[in-house]
Parts: structure tokens; C-alpha cells; sequence
């Protein structure tokens, strides 16, 4: 088996309230691999730390009022960035691993031109002369499927529309081949149509580039269809980990039942839509046991005691629930 | 005065106006600019700018267009505080000098003073604002308390102490006590735009591309922020004019016979019955500059601000207190109740 490419480990980013309400534990414990060239999608509800980790890796987490406890690791390329020296961070961040932000037009700097920032990266990491990096920009603007890169490369992000506006985001992250793609929400704040464009501009630069993403969504039917393994996290912590098809096929942890339950879908019988009782705990008090006993429909003692361990499901599939261990506690089998 | 004076004037103005021409062709490819410029929108802001452009350029060409040397005592006896006449557009003074050359000389000095105590203020107090605001945290918490006793301190005093180390001080001392007490409000106007950029989400994805904490701020943060400097700026230039003329007057500023539009004041006020028009040009025209100083940050405020941009200068910036060097910071009346009528 190859190496991965990033492995987080035990990744726990808290954020202490200066009002003294409690430390929000934002990320507890999550623990994923990507590998080299594969897309990861991140699933969850808003609020279950998704982009808290997504910032943490870059280390670009607030501090304060957040900070990443000493024991997390998150290990690109064998190093561990959460050791690394700001100067050392810097030559990876936009180099070798770059970012895409869910909201293009508050990404973009209004007062630069859009070749301005395109290059920024590589003028930053390859320091490039201005002329080089015009060039670069126009090619890149080109790559990402922006007609008459020659003209846009001087506009301002308020002359572009919404679905440029993303392209040109992409274009900057990539702009350095980075080896790591970190996606997040790429394709919220855009129209249905818009959005089918992003994510196969994403998918074919991804083959050409070779490089791995790590895409950050709360959309099953965008993870359905751009990733090749799914981790779906759940107040703060990863609680299932399988290959897209495994986990739509047979979802291991009773939360991913419930996501996938509450996708409207064509093909079935009309019936009424189905919603995960509850809500997400606030990350400042996560139920004690399994996180998710709250709002389990199969939940008994030990879960309200216990946390349970990502527990494997199959080869290549965990999951963090008692069931696994104890199968025949689902509700509606019998004992 | 000769025709070459006067061709010197009239090619000044018309430089002045090309000049202002320019700056407006540059300024109709950006937004700000385009609501600078509209027509009918900011008409005090845009004939300030032509004030201020054609006294500029009157300062600059002083030596062409000034009909006599500016110290020159022309004929102690026969030309003492003689009225306005066609050799001597603006009369001269109690030492038989031609007003009008110092009018245009004294430009020079009280532009030049206004222009670089300006530039001083506004990049010390954008560097500390900046400073401040992008660290927050102790460094914050230290420029800021600094900036705390820079205020509190009166600036006349300061001033004053200084004048004493100098038996004449010189153009460049003075230039740089002003610059450098003027600057408390600038950065603390900064440290308020950079703490609200910072938080920008550009801010993050430029971190997130791994551009250093220099790079953020100078082309991601500052440059958000410049509305509200270029309108201190240009507020500044009148304020530091003013002050400079305040101290010139009060003899410690600009020396004799080196004419500043302060100390022209102050050599003439002896003599105001017998030749007023000798206080009255050095007046007028540092009010003229001031005023046009004020209408031009008015307007710039509107135009970078583009919740503002329709509604056109209805209001002329209020003077700060600061601008009354006898003053003081409290008023008194501001607070009493008003009675009803």
C-alpha cells in the first residue's frame, strides 16, 4: 500500500472563550489519511468541524482564541506541519498545499486585479519577475476555462461573475501544482449549473495535475459523485472512514444512516423526508459516551458510558460505533 | 510688475489646470474617481482641488512669477505700506516689501511645511496603526497606550520646549516636530481599518497561499484601508498648514525674513490699520487652502465611500478642536442642556 500523503492523527483544535463560557472543542481527536492523487470528502453538518480542520492543517486556526493541542499530528510529506517554523509553513502553504475558500468573492482581494493574485502564489514561492507572472496568469485563467484570459487577467473581482469568480479562486490555489488540494465548500455559494462546471474543472485538473483533494462539503450528492473515499465527521471527531461506494452501499455508523436517509431521492416513493431528530451538540459540552447517543435511535447503556473506538467495519472501512462490536443491538432486530 | 511676471502667472494657472486635468483622466478609471468627479456631485471638493493644484503650482514657479525677491526692502522711505497698485498687485508692507512676491515665497514654505508634516504624520501613524492593529495582543496593547499619552500631551508645549533648543529653528526641525505630533489620531483611525481587514476572508486565502505577514499588510490590508487615510491626509495637510502659520505667528516657527503665510500675519499685524491688505493676502490665502484642504477630503470621503457616493458633499467636514491651537479640548458649552425654546 502506498504511503499517504497527509495522515492526521488525534488532531484536537480547541477554542478558549475569553468570557469563560467553557473551551469549545472544535476538533477532538480526528484522524484521517489522503492519499496521493485520490479525492477525500469531508461530510457533516455545520458546526461538526469540518472546516476547523481544514484551517488546522494550514495552521491557519485564529490564535488565539484557538489552539492545537500538543499531541495532534498532522504529517505531510513526512513532516509534521504543526512542528514546523512559520518560515517553513509558508513555503508549503500555497506551494505545496493550497486552499480553496467557500465564498469567491470575499476570498478575493477587491483592490488587485485578478492577475495580481493568481501570480501571488507564484511570486511568493518561485519569486517570478512581473512579466512571468502575468503569463503565468493568463495561463493559468486559460487552464481553468476562463475565455479571453488576456482581457480578464487585469479585471477586478467585481467584473466577474460568481462562477468566475471560483475559477479564479482555483486558478490561484493551483497555480504552484500544489501536491494537495484543500476544497472547502468550493461550490456552496454558487447556482446548481455553476456548480456542476467547478467540480468537473476540479476533476480534470486533478487528473492532469495529479494531485490529491481534499474536498470539504455538507453535500452527499457532490461526495457521491467527485470522491473516492468518504470521511464523515460528527461533533468534532471522524466517525466513519470508507470508500464512497462501501459507505453508500452499507453506511456503517447510525449518523451516516440518517444523512443518507435524509437525501431526497427520485426513485423511491414519495414519503415524507426524513430528519435526524435533534441537533448537533454545542462543541463546548459533547455528550459524554458516544457523541452521537442523544440522537441514536439504537442507543443503550454502554453508549451513554462509553465512547466507542473507530471500530473496522471491513478492510478499509471504520467506524465509531458500539454496533459494530455488538451488532445485534440495532433496534428492530432481535436480540 | 512685468509682462514676463505675468505671463509666468498665467502659464502657472493653465499648468495648474492641466495639471488638474490629468489627475482626473487618471482618476475616471476607478470608481472612487468617478464619483470624485461626477458632475454636480462634489463641486467644492473638485474647486478645492483646483485651488490647491493652482497654489501648488504658484509656489513651485514663485521664482518666475514674483515680480521682486521676497526680502527685498524695495525703498524704505517711498514704498512703506503702500495700497494695491499695478506694480504692486498686493501693496506692500511695513518694510516696503512687495506682498505678492512674499505671498507666492511664503507658499513655498507653508505648502511645503503643510505637504511634508502631512506625509510624516500620515506614515508614522499608518505604520503604528498597522503595527497595532495586525498583531494585536501586547504590541497593540502597547502602541496604543503611547499613543494614549501623545495625545495628552499638548502640542504647543512640546513645541515650544523645542523652539528654545534652537536660537533659530531650523525649516527641518520644524517640519519633523510637527510630522512627528501629529500622527496619535491617524494611527489609531489605521489600527480600526487594519483590525476590521484583517478579518477579511482575502486576508486568510492570502495567508493560506503562504504570503508573509509584511505581504498581508501592505498589499492586502493597507491598500483596503486607504480611503480613510487619503481623507486624514488630506484633513492633515490643512491642520499642520494651520498649526505651522499658528507657530510662525507666535515666532516660533518659520524665522524672519524667510516670509511663511504665518509669519507674514505676524509682521503685519502692527501695521494692520495703516496697511490691512498686507494681514489680509497671507489670511485669505491660508484660509483659501484650508478650506480647500477640507473640501477635498469631504469629497474624497463620499467618493471612497460608496454608501455615501449619492448623496454629494452636503456638508463640509466639521473642524476638529484640534485646529484651534488656544482652544481648549473640553467645551464647556457643548455639554450644557439646551433650553428649550
Amino acid at each position: 500500500m502506498t504511503e499517504p500523503l497527509l495522515r492526521v492523527r488525534d488532531l484536537r483544535t480547541y477554542f478558549v472563550s475569553e468570557r469563560g463560557s467553557g473551551t469549545a472543542r472544535a476538533a477532538d481527536g480526528v484522524s484521517f489519511d489522503v492519499f496521493p492523487g485520490e479525492t477525500l470528502g469531508i461530510v457533516g453538518e455545520s458546526g461538526c468541524g469540518k472546516s476547523v480542520t481544514s484551517l488546522s492543517i494550514l495552521r491557519l486556526v485564529p490564535e488565539p482564541p484557538g489552539h492545537i493541542l500538543p499531541g495532534s499530528l498532522i504529517e505531510f510529506e513526512g513532516r509534521n506541519l504543526l512542528t514546523l517554523a512559520p518560515r517553513e509553513l509558508r513555503a508549503i502553504r500555497g506551494n505545496r498545499i493550497a486552499m480553496v475558500f467557500q465564498e469567491p468573492l470575499t476570498s478575493l482581494n477587491p483592490v488587485l486585479t485578478v492577475g495580481d493574485q493568481i501570480a501571488e502564489a507564484a511570486v511568493v514561492h518561485q519569486r517570478l519577475s512581473r512579466r512571468a507572472a502575468r503569463a503565468r496568469a493568463v495561463e493559468m485563467l486559460a487552464q481553468v476555462g476562463i475565455a479571453d484570459p488576456g482581457t480578464r487577467v487585469d479585471q477586478y473581482p467585481h467584473e466577474l461573475s460568481g462562477g468566475m469568480r471560483q475559477r479564479v479562486m482555483i486558478a490561484m490555489a493551483l497555480v504552484c501544482h500544489p501536491q494537495l488540494l484543500i476544497a472547502d465548500e468550493p461550490t456552496t455559494a454558487l447556482d446548481v449549473t455553476i456548480q456542476a462546471q467547478i467540480l468537473e474543472l476540479l476533476d480534470r485538473l486533478q487528473t492532469e495535475l495529479g494531485m490529491a483533494v481534499m474536498l470539504i462539503t455538507h453535500d452527499l450528492g457532490i461526495v457521491a459523485g467527485q470522491a473516492d473515499r468518504v470521511a464523515v465527521m460528527y461533533a468534532g471527531q471522524v466517525v466513519e472512514c470508507a470508500t464512497t461506494k462501501d459507505l453508500f452501499a452499507q453506511p456503517g455508523h447510525p449518523y451516516t444512516e440518517g444523512l443518507l436517509a435524509s437525501v431526497p431521492r427520485l426513485d423511491r416513493p414519495r414519503e415524507r423526508l426524513h430528519a435526524i431528530p435533534g441537533q448537533v451538540p454545542a462543541a463546548t459540552a459533547w455528550p459524554a459516551g458516544c457523541r452521537f447517543h442523544p440522537r441514536c435511535p439504537h442507543a443503550w447503556d454502554r453508549c451513554r458510558a462509553e465512547e466507542p473506538p473507530l471500530l473496522d467495519v471491513a478492510l478499509g472501512h471504520t467506524a465509531r460505533c458500539w454496533l459494530v462490536a455488538e451488532p445485534a443491538r440495532r433496534a428492530g432486530t432481535a436480540p | 510688475m512685468a509682462a514676463a511676471s505675468w505671463l509666468a502667472l498665467g502659464a502657472a494657472l493653465l499648468a495648474a489646470w492641466l495639471g488638474v486635468a490629468a489627475i482626473r483622466r487618471a482618476a475616471l478609471t476607478t470608481n472612487a474617481g468617478r464619483a470624485f468627479f461626477t458632475p454636480g456631485a462634489h463641486a467644492p471638493a473638485r474647486w478645492g482641488l483646483l485651488l490647491l493644484a493652482a497654489a501648488a503650482a504658484l509656489a513651485l514657479a514663485a521664482p518666475l512669477v514674483a515680480p521682486y525677491a521676497p526680502t527685498a526692502q524695495l525703498d524704505i522711505v517711498g514704498l512703506q505700506n503702500r495700497p494695491p497698485s499695478f506694480a504692486h498687485p498686493l501693496g506692500t508692507d511695513l518694510y516696503s516689501r512687495d506682498v505678492w512676491s512674499r505671498l507666492l515665497y511664503g507658499a513655498r514654505v507653508s505648502l511645503a511645511v503643510g505637504a511634508l508634516g502631512m506625509v510624516i504624520a500620515v506614515t508614522v501613524g499608518t505604520a503604528v496603526g498597522a503595527a497595532a492593529g495586525y498583531w494585536r495582543g501586547a504590541v497593540d496593547a502597547v502602541l496604543m497606550r503611547l499613543v494614549d499619552v501623545g495625545l495628552s500631551v499638548p502640542r504647543i508645549f512640546v513645541l515650544l520646549v523645542l523652539a528654545g533648543l534652537w536660537e533659530r529653528m531650523p525649516l527641518g526641525v520644524l517640519v519633523l516636530a510637527i510630522g512627528l505630533t501629529s500622527w496619535f489620531g491617524t494611527s489609531r483611525l489605521v489600527r480600526a481599518e487594519v483590525l476590521a481587514a484583517r478579518e477579511r476572508e482575502f486576508v486568510q486565502a492570502a495567508r493560506a497561499m503562504g504570503a508573509g505577514p509584511a505581504r498581508i499588510v501592505l498589499r492586502h490590508v493597507l491598500p483596503n484601508a486607504a480611503g480613510p487615510i487619503f481623507v486624514t491626509a488630506a484633513l492633515g495637510t490643512g491642520v499642520v498648514m494651520l498649526l505651522e502659520s499658528g507657530l510662525s505667528f507666535l515666532g516660533i516657527g518659520v524665522a524672519a525674513p524667510l516670509p511663511s503665510w504665518g509669519n507674514m500675519i505676524a509682521d503685519a499685524k502692527d501695521s494692520v490699520r495703516a496697511a490691512p491688505w498686507s494681514v489680509l493676502a497671507p489670511g485669505l490665502a491660508i484660509g483659501l487652502v484650508v478650506t480647500a484642504c477640507a473640501a477635498v477630503a469631504d469629497g474624497l470621503r463620499d467618493a471612497l465611500d460608496p454608501r455615501r457616493a449619492r448623496r454629494g458633499a452636503e456638508q463640509l467636514a466639521p473642524f476638529p478642536a484640534s485646529w484651534d491651537l488656544s482652544a481648549p479640548m473640553h467645551d464647556p458649552t457643548a455639554d450644557a442642556p439646551r433650553s428649550r425654546a
